[in-house]
């Protein structure tokens, strides 16, 4: 040490400012660690002269002590407050090095969805779910006893021929591809308990060439419930409820008459609705009707005691009107856009 | 069936707007209430001015093209002054003379087409309107030549209004006719509809004749072998008519009629049976009676039999053909179409007619057997009115008589032994309990009354008896159905019925669901294929022996047989979305596939018949007369599983995404998926895995064999993988048991171990892992390293293991000594040496 500084209060002040400068003018961490070494460590001049307090005349010790302390405290903070400046300096540059175009980030993978048909099966189903209906399934290559027999068609009836049906080789054996999803009801009666509730979705088969309207492979939503008391007025509320859920509060349900050899008496299913594909209009959506007692007789219920409605509907029809898909070639030839502009929603 | 307008209005008082649209609108709204479904609108596509014009005078003038064209001058009307109005007009045909009264469209009419007339330069002249043919008009297909208004025995003042003279505004209203309502394909039913929907007075056509006996045409019903146990025929009415002119023409309106009601005309005799059958619903035949020999016998198909028909055709007959025959052998196949040599010609001048009534299972399955749907089976199939035969036979006799010449003979016969229609018992209050409506007495007995039915009271009820025309009301739903219909269904309140409470959706749905979803939230595409496969798309799936099922009617006989995979569906899909540029393709399908067992015969030898259930073991037995069709899934990726872009590389899809898939799957199953090395006839066999739960394989997860992809336009690397979901959701748990989670720090090492190349990696893991014991947590492969530093034929794999105690801190002595466990199994095994 070249020579000692003679403590004084322009010796500590001058200490000081020559501290305060340099903190000030460190421009990052490492430079202020230095200054800080300078100017308040071991070595520095506020430390020699802390040191020559003990050779300062009593009387003066405890004015110049606290003058060297207050000294060193004002170094320590001008430390501090520039270490925390540098600090949010210094992690501010790393965010701007960081900075990407968020805009332009790749996608790690492709979007997938699934086919709307599906979704809305799933989402009819649940309505039903809801209410405590079941869902019931059965076999897509049926025995025409469940597709036709037993559903009322007489086999030389013209209702039957009418179904455009796909048999299976060889036609003697009696089985086809189901031409509805009625033959679950059948399938449902004769294994569950009574009251049944249950709703069938499914694929269907009819020998229609693909176009624009029709499609040999389509699918449906089938109803049934059996049950003590059940009237067509149930019917009516049942498909009301449905149709509100499907298309909104304002979707209003209309019956006309008709002929299904299952049913007695049968009718053909009218929606309406504001938002439709078209505008606002009536929509033919299915057939229902109260279940002939023959097909109870077939499941080896007794009409006598129990009776009940049935109904079915187009889902691929539905997703039409309702979704304004306008080819019925674009459910089925599989490009994936059509699935992708749904995603997982209906 | 279609129902011109002007016609109905004889039978029923329907409202004339002025408008036919209008009507037509009112005439569809009022029969879709009664359940007559609205089709369509025909005819009345055509506005004026169209006139009647009286040519005076042509030239023809040969032209450039070969064809010769006629430039007439043609009266058109009177002017204000008393002078005639005359116009150029251009003529391609050459039937016609001057002097002659034809159908000229002026200037601004419309044809159907539509087709609008102006005035326009042809051929060299300005042709002020068209002469029209009976087709342009809509009046027939005849395209000859133009309309004379001779050749319908007309004769008008030129410029008279020709929509009106000819009737060319009428209308026909086309409804869809359910089968169980045969009687409404006819006037006679449609208009008894739209009095039931209107209240409208309705007259029966069919009580409006008067009815003549018949004395005495030998007709013998003999049917020796019913159908069914139903006797063929039991209404079988003649008339005779003599000295008919058979080369009449057929009046105007009835041939207009005939059109828009979708039938051609043919000639006056062939015209008016058609007639008579669209008005009273009866299908009548008309025979030549001097073609005839001796009596008519309706009877069944003898062996060898056959008959040359209408249309020329020979046709075999069959045992169960119910034949029109006279001492010659058959004439007819009854109610399905008659033979060629007693057809009604020009020179045809006595008429036999037939107005009869046939099972309709015998009519319908003779029309089907020679693929024969006439207007006649159709009726016939859904049961025609017994008791219209009679008037029906009178009525076409009358209309020849009045169109044709001639007189009615006496020659004639009626026999008539149609079972009245069985009645139904009809509680008070069954209405009401099944349809939900609180019904008046009056209103149930007034509507059965209005659609025909007789009512007695019986018991706490009715007995009911249904009209001839409906053989469809055969139980109490059906006149409950009435009631409700003719009251109209909008009085039908709404009601909510609550179900007892449900238990929600199976596990098996629950999955599947969840495999949808789980599928497409990792980026794949849900897409539904036909299940319709070549022959050869099974065999390539399911292997050379594959059993498959046949569909005996496909519309593409190539693609006839029924899928044993999803793949080959997923194939064609990702070939389409290929060609249509989207390049980069996942998807998958959750679908059923058909696997027959091989040698096995399924269906049944009859279904069970009647509407009782069947016994037990019938049931039994058509429960498993169907083949295997479990749910499948499958998925295909096809070019990069991750796109270029910025920062980031293609990556390429292939075997790793189906494994993932697969794993993802397994998941949402329950399931833990083993993976070994498998082998499968349309993958890569170097890159085929099989996928097992415990033992059992469940499916595959590849490529395809790059020339099984090239073949399908797919590039060489397409990653493929399919599960049976069915044995995946049996084979995986529904119910997890949860173990508590050891907290104690972990030790990580990692391990490479030498082994001969052909060892699977998999199998050295689980090698080490078992060796290693319970407390190896967790051992993952991270390295598969040959070359330089390894001798020949071998390599080096290295793990990352993580070990862990459940009760206490493990010491590095204690993770090591577990490791050394865990290569000695594995040198055990494989020879397996740790690398140096």
């Amino acid at each position: 040490m070249p020579d000692t500084p003679q403590i004084s209060e322009s010796a500590v002040e001058s200490a000081v400012e020559a501290a305060l400068a340099a903190i000030a003018a460190a421009p990052d961490t490492a430079a202020l660690k230095a200054a800080r070494s300078a100017h308040a460590g071991e070595a520095s001049t506020l430390a020699q002269l802390n040191a020559t307090l003990r050779d300062v005349p009593n009387d003066q010790k405890a004015a110049l002590g606290k003058l060297v302390g207050q000294a060193r405290g004002r170094v320590q903070q001008a430390v501090a407050a520039r270490e925390g400046e540098l600090a949010v300096a210094e992690e501010q540059a790393r965010l701007d090095a960081e900075t990407i175009d968020v805009t332009g980030i790749p996608a790690r993978r492709a979007q997938g969805a699934r086919h709307p048909l599906t979704t809305m099966m799933e989402q009819m189903s649940d309505i039903f779910l809801a209410m405590g209906w079941e869902v019931a399934e059965g076999p897509e290559l049926e025995n025409e006893w469940f597709n036709f027999d037993a559903l009322n068609f007489d086999p030389d009836h013209p209702a039957r021929a009418m179904q455009d049906t796909f048999f299976i080789d060889p036609v003697e054996r009696h089985l086809v591809l189901r031409t509805h999803t009625s033959p679950v009801q059948i399938r449902s009666l004769l294994e569950r308990e009574l009251p049944v509730y249950v709703v069938a979705p499914g694929r269907v088969f009819r020998t229609d060439e693909l176009d624009a309207t029709h499609t040999p492979v389509f699918h449906q939503m089938e109803g049934i419930a059996i049950d003590k008391g059940l009237t067509m007025a149930h019917l009516r509320g049942t498909l009301e409820h449905i149709a509100r859920s499907m298309f909104g509060e304002g979707a209003r349900i209309r019956l006309r008459p008709s002929y299904f050899p299952f049913t007695e008496p049968s009718a053909e299913l009218d929606v309406w609705h504001p938002t439709f594909t078209g505008g606002a209009r009536w929509i033919e959506w299915g057939g229902c009707g109260m279940v002939n007692p023959n097909v109870l007789r077939a499941a080896g219920i007794d009409p006598d005691v129990y009776q009940g409605f049935a109904f079915g509907m187009g889902i691929e029809r539905t997703l039409m009107f309702r979704n304004g898909v306008s080819d019925m070639r674009d459910m089925v030839e599989g490009d994936v856009r059509f699935s992708q502009q749904f995603g997982m929603v209906v | 069936m279609r129902v011109p307008l002007s016609w109905l209005r004889e039978w029923v008082d329907v409202p004339a707007s002025g408008d036919s649209a209008t009507d037509a609108d009112h005439v569809h709204a009022a029969l879709v209430r009664v359940g007559l479904e609205e089709e369509g609108v025909h005819g009345g596509a055509l506005t004026g001015p169209i006139v009647v014009g009286e040519v005076l005078d042509f030239v023809e003038e040969p032209q450039s093209n070969g064809k010769t064209i006629r430039w007439c001058q043609v009266r058109t009307g009177t002017t204000a002054d008393g002078e005639p109005e005359v116009r150029g007009i251009v003529c391609g045909a050459r039937n016609f003379m001057i002097g002659d009264l034809v159908v000229v469209s002026l200037p601004g009419a419309v044809l159907p087409g539509p087709f609008p007339i102006s005035a326009r330069k042809t051929y060299g002249h300005v042709s002020d309107g068209m002469i029209a043919s009976a087709r342009e008009l809509g009046l027939g297909d005849e395209h000859d030549g133009i309309l004379r208004l001779a050749e319908l025995d007309i004769a008008a003042e030129p410029g008279t209004d020709a929509i009106a003279l000819l009737g060319l505004d009428d209308v026909a209203v086309e409804v869809n006719v359910t089968p169980d309502r045969g009687y409404t394909l006819s006037i006679r039913g449609i208009a008894r509809e739209y009095s039931h929907s209107t209240g409208a007075s309705f007259r029966d056509p069919a009580k409006a004749l008067e009815v003549g006996e018949g004395l005495g045409y030998s007709v013998v019903v003999d049917d020796q072998a019913p159908v069914r146990g139903r006797r063929g025929c039991d209404v079988f009415v003649t008339r005779v008519v003599r000295g008919v002119d058979a080369t009449r023409p057929t009046p105007r309106w009835m041939v207009s009629r005939l059109q828009l009601a979708g039938i051609r005309s043919i000639s006056i005799a062939v015209d008016i049976t058609n007639y008579v059958m669209l008005e009273l619903g009866q299908p009548i035949h008309a025979y030549d009676l001097a073609k005839l020999s001796g009596g008519i016998t309706v009877r069944r198909a003898l062996p060898g039999e056959s008959l040359v028909t209408l249309d020329d055709q020979t046709r075999a007959l069959d045992a169960e053909d119910l034949l029109i025959t006279d001492e010659s052998g058959p004439i007819g196949i009854a109610g399905v179409m008659g033979g060629a040599s007693t057809e009604v010609s020009d020179s045809t001048t006595d008429v036999l007619i037939e107005a009869a009534n046939f099972d309709p299972v015998s009519i319908a399955r003779s029309a089907r057997r020679h693929k024969l749907p006439s207007e006649a089976s159709k009726r016939f199939a859904r049961g025609v009115d017994p008791l219209v035969a009679e008037p029906a036979a009178q009525r076409v006799a009358d209309l020849l008589v009045e169109h044709a010449g001639g007189t009615i003979d006496e020659l004639g016969s009626a026999w008539i032994e149609a079972k009245r229609p069985e009645s139904i018992a009809l509680a008070e209050g069954f209405v009401d309990r099944l349809i939900g409506v609180d019904y008046s007495l009056d209103e149930v007995t007034d509507s059965l009354g209005a659609v025909g039915c007789k009512l007695k009271p019986e018991g706490d009820g009715w007995l009911v008896e249904p009209p001839s025309w409906r053989p469809d009301l055969v139980d109490a739903p059906s006149l409950a159905e009435e009631v409700a219909r003719i009251v109209g269904y909008d009085r039908i309140p709404s009601e909510l019925p609550v179900a007892p409470p449900g238990r929600g959706l199976t596990r098996s749905q629950q999955v599947r669901r969840g495999v949808g979803r789980a599928l497409a939230a990792a980026g794949l595409t849900e897409v539904l294929a036909y299940p319709f496969v070549r022959s050869a798309d099974n065999r390539l799936m399911g292997g050379d022996d594959v059993a498959q099922v046949r569909v005996a009617n496909a519309l593409d006989a190539e693609q006839g047989m029924l899928r044993v995979s999803l793949v080959p569906g997923l194939a064609a899909i990702a070939h389409r979305n290929l060609s249509r540029g989207l390049t980069d393709v996942a998807v998958f399908e959750l679908g059923h596939v058909f696997r027959p067992e091989a040698g096995r015969t399924y269906g049944v030898d009859a279904v069970p018949f009647g509407t009782a259930r069947p016994s037990d073991q019938a049931v039994a037995e058509l429960e498993q007369s169907i083949p295997h069709q479990p749910w499948s899934i499958a998925a295909l990726f096809v070019g990069d599983r991750r796109a270029r872009g910025i920062g980031q590389s293609a990556e390429e899809s292939g075997i790793a995404d189906a494994l993932d898939a697969a794993r993802l799957i397994a998941s949402v199953a329950g399931a833990t998926l083993r993976v070994e090395s498998g082998s499968h006839p349309a993958l890569h066999p170097g890159r085929t895995a099989a996928l097992l739960v415990g033992d059992e394989t469940v499916g595959y997860a590849g490529e395809l064999l790059p020339q099984v992809a090239l073949d399908r336009d797919l590039p060489r690397r397409v990653g493929v993988l399919e599960l049976d979901l069915d044995r995946l959701i049996a084979l995986g748990s529904g119910e997890v048991a949860a173990t508590s989670l050891a907290t104690f720090p972990a030790a990580t090492q990692d391990l490479s171990l030498v082994v001969p190349v052909e060892v699977p990696a998999g199998a050295v893991r689980d090698a080490v892992v078992e060796g290693a014991g319970d407390l190896l947590e967790h051992a993952e492969l991270v390295d598969d390293y040959r070359g330089a530093g390894l001798e020949p034929g071998t390599k080096s794999l290295t793990l990352a293991l993580r070990f862990r105690a459940p009760d206490r801190t493990l010491t590095a002595a204690e993770a090591t000594e577990a490791k050394s466990a865990g290569i000695a199994r594995a040198a055990e095994l494989f020879g397996a040496t740790l690398r140096g």
